[in-house]
């Protein structure tokens, strides 16, 4: 035996053992800073939680935010499996929104269903394109794609405003947005769908995407682990120098996975800007691109853990914000905070616990032999 | 208690595990002063722990040590070479931009001042020099010396430090036959001085000509010790392996067909642009094992890389079964029937964290045979890696498992059973058995002779002399890039040695 195959722990304490572990963490340090402001720790989680699953426009608070986090995540998660640190989804995301509002503003008046896959294609064909570039500059000339990417977000935020301001701003008006969309074409939202069922999902902004969100995530597990192109992919991301062995081309895959990535974040603007908002309009995203790198981290780059990943940063975000509003003391800064601790215990911090539980199973196994 | 002089090592009861691994099991072992004592057994077995522990970087979970009788207590390498202790590590810890003098010096000073340790370190070397045919330039680069030379500059290190012990783990690994022949002259001259030898190796032959003691390590413990004069190299296997094993490889006479390969004038530059394969030419027909000896670094890696398309070569043609394949890519020239087991299997041969059946599909992830829709058919894969784990013996049997949880020889088996399980034209191995334990290779011996009387054409590459002669059945040496000779597998070791050294040596030397 390897000493390797000792090091293995039951897949069980490594996709939930330690994520819940690390989480854990986090909420500890998060209640010990809420303490230190003055407040009760446990009231503050049962506000947040009530808040965000306790009723249903809670409920569809959440599932919207997490809407957003799905996608965003997963196109962080394509790019780790090809080995890329993709940090450009929040600027891919953004063109995503011009894409959606082209087409939005183009048949302007026409049924959403008509409008739909046409809103769908051009954000992916928008974010993508937004990736391309990073994409091929890594590939090709061996920029990095982190500092690329970091650089697009920038250059997205000041397309954006040049493009609002300049071109699609109302005539006549100061803000630097677009004109509202008719309301045949936005998408419809959910509670429209499900009030006379005696749901009532409130104001919450869930529509049709979320079961996009569903889908993608399928998708992309379907692609990374079921097809050719996964293959490729992860080959390139776990050992380049074998997948030039076997006859893949690095670059191409690259090039390929990163337009992937960028299509997903892409998909995130239907749902603002086709599904929420109604109009384009400056930093819709809100953060949600950056959202995903920590979603992605915590979910382990697998769509299933991307999904539970999101509903848990939905849940902050909605439970978050009814408790800045309940405790005026905590503010939304806290939140703020408490993604943070989430991000460094289970990203920055993601082995932290590994070596003491490797020991522990390791005394177990001996201990287990030795009375054999 | 009579004249007798105390052992220079005892190894008394020392355990050690980590985590669930129990590297060393209570081993107890004597290392008689000015003996050089020979230390064999598989990848893993142990010996590398037992030597760590006696230089310092590990701590005994209990036993102790004794060196000239006394217990010591060795924490750190700096207590080992205070009892002194040396070490010449497989990988040369050495300043390549510094001279042998200044390699040999560091970190042993002695005073601020760097001239007077410099005149004292020089009349050391050179003492050293005439007493045990130690002799290098003190005023050389590094860089600029041979690979045998460093070594020595490495066993002066230790003299200097005033080593009376001296560890060589695998000194031999990276020389020429020559080289090696000029190194155990060496320790039995420092044997003859009175100085203690702890050699470490997995090559059977030299543990007969040097040693006068072996113990055999097995799954950490020491499972067999012999005066050298009263064993044989079979009983040694034996030990090692646990089981009797067939070191020959039984094979019947080559019937060459039609040339497969041909490599004309093959040249490859590196990225300094120094040309690593400069003007190779060779041919491999069918039914034939073309073996390639030369010590590593000589531009072997260069050459199969660039027949299989990972590298473009700069000058001259690689003809594949009446195609022209220079430049082609590694899918391409896959497809025209070349398989390739590559010398670094971790590296290139396999993804260690994918699991054996997903490697199967390595080069091979477009085969129609796997296609299901849009979709990869994974019971078909199933299917394929099972049979390949049953034909090849591959354990633990499961190919659900990652690549990384097998050991040497199972990850070597499972690279070997995807490249011969398309029926390749040609065959291009390299290093097929590096760190692979004795059964697999057997195993993978015996496979390449089926191949090779299937009627396929096999390149075999190998720093292991004795893997060439055994296999092939028409030997090419290779030296700075250049194909230096050619001979049959009988020919003399020394004869091929001298080739593998370079035309211009054997001149030299003849």
């Amino acid at each position: 035996m390897s000493a390797s195959s000792r090091r293995d722990l039951p897949p069980i304490v490594d996709y939930a053992v330690i994520p819940l572990l690390n989480l854990a963490v986090a909420f500890l340090i998060s209640g010990l800073v809420v303490l230190a402001i003055g407040e009760n720790p446990f009231e503050a989680v049962a506000i947040m939680i009530r808040g965000a699953l306790g009723y249903p426009e809670g409920v569809g608070f959440t599932l919207y935010y997490a809407t957003d986090f799905v996608f965003t995540g997963l196109a962080v998660a394509v790019a780790f499996h090809a080995g890329l640190f993709n940090i450009g989804a929040e600027g891919q995301a953004t063109l995503g929104g011009l894409g959606v509002a082209l087409v939005c503003l183009s048949f302007d008046g026409a049924p959403w269903w008509l409008v739909f896959p046409f809103a769908l294609a051009a954000s992916m064909a928008f974010g993508a394109a937004w990736a391309f570039v990073p994409a091929w500059a890594q590939a090709r000339r061996g920029s990095h794609i982190v500092i690329t990417t970091i650089m697009f977000n920038y250059l997205a935020a000041t397309l954006m405003v040049w493009v609002l301001v300049e071109m699609m701003s109302e005539p006549g008006t100061m803000s630097p947005e677009s004109r509202t969309f008719a309301e045949a074409t936005r998408l419809p939202f959910l509670r429209e769908f499900l009030t006379p069922w005696g749901i009532d999902l409130g104001q919450s902004p869930l529509n049709p995407m979320v079961f996009v969100a569903g889908l993608a995530a399928v998708f992309v597990w379907l692609v990374v682990w079921r097809t050719r192109l996964g293959f490729e992919i992860r080959t390139v991301g776990k050992n380049p120098t074998a997948a030039v062995y076997a006859g893949i081309d690095p670059a191409h895959v690259v090039i390929v996975a990163m337009l992937i990535s960028g299509a997903l974040s892409g998909l995130l603007a239907v749902n603002e800007v086709m599904g929420t908002q109604h109009r384009l309009l400056l930093e819709f995203v809100a953060g949600a691109g950056f959202v995903g790198i920590a979603v992605a981290l915590m979910g382990r780059s697998h769509p299933f853990g991307v999904v539970l990943a999101s509903l848990l940063f939905g849940i902050l975000y909605q439970g978050g914000a009814e408790l800045a509003f309940d405790k005026p003391k905590i503010s939304r800064d806290m939140i703020v905070v408490i993604q943070a601790l989430v991000i460094l215990f289970a990203g920055a911090l993601e082995h932290m616990f590994r070596p003491a539980l490797v020991k522990l199973f390791d005394r177990r196994r001996i201990r287990a032999e030795g009375g054999a | 208690m009579t004249g007798q002089p105390p052992p220079a090592i005892e190894f008394i009861g020392i355990d050690k595990r980590f985590g669930a691994v129990h590297a060393n099991r209570d081993i107890d072992l004597v290392i008689e002063a000015g003996t050089v004592h020979g230390l064999v057994g598989e990848n893993g077995a142990g010996k590398s722990t037992l030597m760590s522990i006696l230089y310092g970087f590990y701590a005994a979970d209990r036993g102790e040590i004794r060196i000239h009788g006394r217990k010591a207590r060795i924490a750190s390498s700096a207590d080992a070479i205070r009892l002194g202790i040396g070490m010449v590590h497989q990988q040369f810890m050495l300043v390549e931009t510094m001279s042998v003098l200044e390699n040999v010096l560091l970190g042993a000073e002695g005073s601020q001042r760097i001239a007077p340790a410099e005149k004292r370190a020089r009349a050391a070397l050179a003492r050293l020099a005439a007493d045990y045919e130690l002799a290098v330039d003190p005023d050389a680069i590094v860089a600029d010396l041979s690979v045998g030379e460093q070594q020595r500059v490495e066993i002066l290190k230790t003299l200097y430090r005033g080593a009376e012990i001296l560890i060589l783990d695998e000194p031999t690994a990276v020389l020429t036959p020559a080289e090696a022949n000029h190194l155990f002259r060496i320790l039995r001259r420092l044997t003859a001085e009175g100085k203690t030898i702890l050699l470490i190796t997995h090559k059977l032959k030299e543990i007969m000509a040097v040693t006068d003691r072996v113990s055999v390590m097995r799954a950490g413990e020491i499972v067999a010790d012999f005066a050298t004069k009263e064993t044989t190299i079979e009983r040694l296997a034996e030990a090692m392996v646990g089981r009797r094993v067939l070191l020959e490889v039984d094979k019947g006479p080559s019937v060459p067909g039609g040339v497969e390969l041909s490599v004309e004038d093959l040249v490859v530059t590196d990225k300094r642009g120094v040309r690593v394969v400069d003007g190779v030419s060779l041919e491999v027909r069918s039914g034939e094992i073309v073996g390639v000896a030369g010590v590593a670094g000589n531009g072997q890696s260069e050459l199969i890389e660039a027949i299989a398309g990972i590298r473009r070569p700069s000058g001259g043609r690689i003809v594949l079964g009446g195609h022209d394949v220079g430049g082609l890519d590694p899918a391409e020239v896959r497809d025209l029937g070349l398989a390739h087991i590559p010398e670094d299997r971790h590296r290139m041969g396999l993804v260690l964290d994918f699991s054996a059946e997903e490697n199967m599909l390595l080069g091979h992830e477009d085969d129609p045979a796997w296609a299901h829709g849009l979709l990869l058919d994974r019971g078909a894969i199933r299917r394929a890696a099972v049979a390949a784990f049953d034909a090849f013996d591959i354990r633990p049997d499961d190919p659900t498992l990652r690549a990384a949880l097998f050991s040497g020889g199972n990850q070597q088996k499972i690279v070997v059973a995807r490249e011969v399980a398309r029926s390749p034209r040609v065959l291009v191995v390299g290093q097929p058995t590096r760190g692979v334990d004795i059964g697999a290779i057997e195993a993978i011996h015996r496979r390449l002779i089926e191949l090779r009387d299937q009627g396929h054409a096999i390149l075999l590459v190998s720093a292991e002399l004795d893997e060439i002669r055994s296999l092939a059945d028409r030997v090419l040496a290779m030296c700075q890039g250049r194909i230096t000779g050619e001979c049959r597998p009988d020919a003399s070791e020394t004869e091929i040695g001298l080739l593998m050294a370079g035309a211009k040596n054997a001149e030299a030397r003849a």
